[in-house]
């Protein structure tokens, strides 16, 4: 059995390498396999990465779900920090406010099935990741 | 320090043993700086084959490993990097221009023995 959700507070950068164990750890009890289970636990690393770096603390979520017969993970980071000034730029590829330090959403979202992101000016940001077992 | 740093002859391999921060990712890198100078180094191995994931921030600072150590007069071999971690990184499009990478620490050791002679410096550490 599956456990629920889990959620890992994030203030410094041990708590990146908690929450991507943790998320690799619940991945595994859903079943991925050794490469998934790497992919998934580096979108946890550089979304939690983004948390420390923007807003400086917030928090990531980690859920099983479930679609018919299909199992997944469900990630959500969330912070209350600043929030993302123009979201479609930040969405397009190849585009970084840090000076090509991190990968940015794009990357993340290359890595994964699906990704959403709302966020408001200065009521902080979420962003929902999803992964589907093949 | 979370990760040994060995002296071997003019080399010094720096194997990572579990998954690091990127305070501990930093102060490797400042580490290897010093002893390169410290023991006049040649060649730096720096074995990832335990490092979880290769983020942008590891990649990134394992590059300016590279580059100082580069500026410093020595070589650096990355090795072993799992199968897994080089799927994801292609996936996230971060690669490591400019940097040696080699399969595995007997390989590290090879390629470093070539670079190290070709430049008719001393020999290899062994």
């Amino acid at each position: 059995m599956v456990a629920g959700e889990r959620r890992v507070s994030i203030h410094s950068d041990g708590d990146i390498v908690a929450a991507r164990q943790q998320g690799r750890a619940l991945a595994e009890q859903i079943g991925f396999s050794g490469s998934e289970l790497t992919i998934i636990a580096t979108a946890i690393s550089e979304m939690a990465r983004n948390i420390v770096k923007y807003a400086g603390a917030g928090s990531i979520a980690l859920s099983p779900i479930y679609h018919g017969n299909r199992r997944g993970i469900v990630i959500t980071a969330h912070d209350d920090g600043p929030g993302i000034p123009d979201l479609d730029l930040a969405l397009q590829d190849g585009y970084s406010t840090s000076g090509g330090l991190g990968l940015g959403l794009p990357g993340v979202k290359r890595l994964m099935d699906e990704l959403e992101v709302v966020s408001e000016m200065g009521q902080g940001t979420t962003v929902v990741m999803k992964k589907w077992k093949l | 320090m979370q990760v040994p740093i060995l002296k071997q002859g003019d080399y010094l391999i720096a194997s990572i043993q579990a998954a690091l921060t990127d305070a501990d990712l930093l102060e490797l890198r400042d580490e290897l700086a010093a002893r390169v100078g410290r023991y006049r180094s040649r060649g730096i191995i720096v074995d990832v084959t335990a490092l979880d994931v290769m983020d942008s921030f590891a990649v990134r600072t394992l590059r300016s490993i590279a580059q100082m150590l580069k500026l410093r007069g020595a070589e650096t071999v990355i090795v072993g990097i799992p199968p897994d971690v080089a799927f994801a990184m292609v996936q996230l499009g971060l690669t490591l221009p400019g940097v040696a990478t080699a399969l595995d620490l007997e390989e590290g050791l090879v390629y470093l023995d070539e670079q190290t002679k070709a430049k008719g410096g001393r020999h290899g550490g062994r």
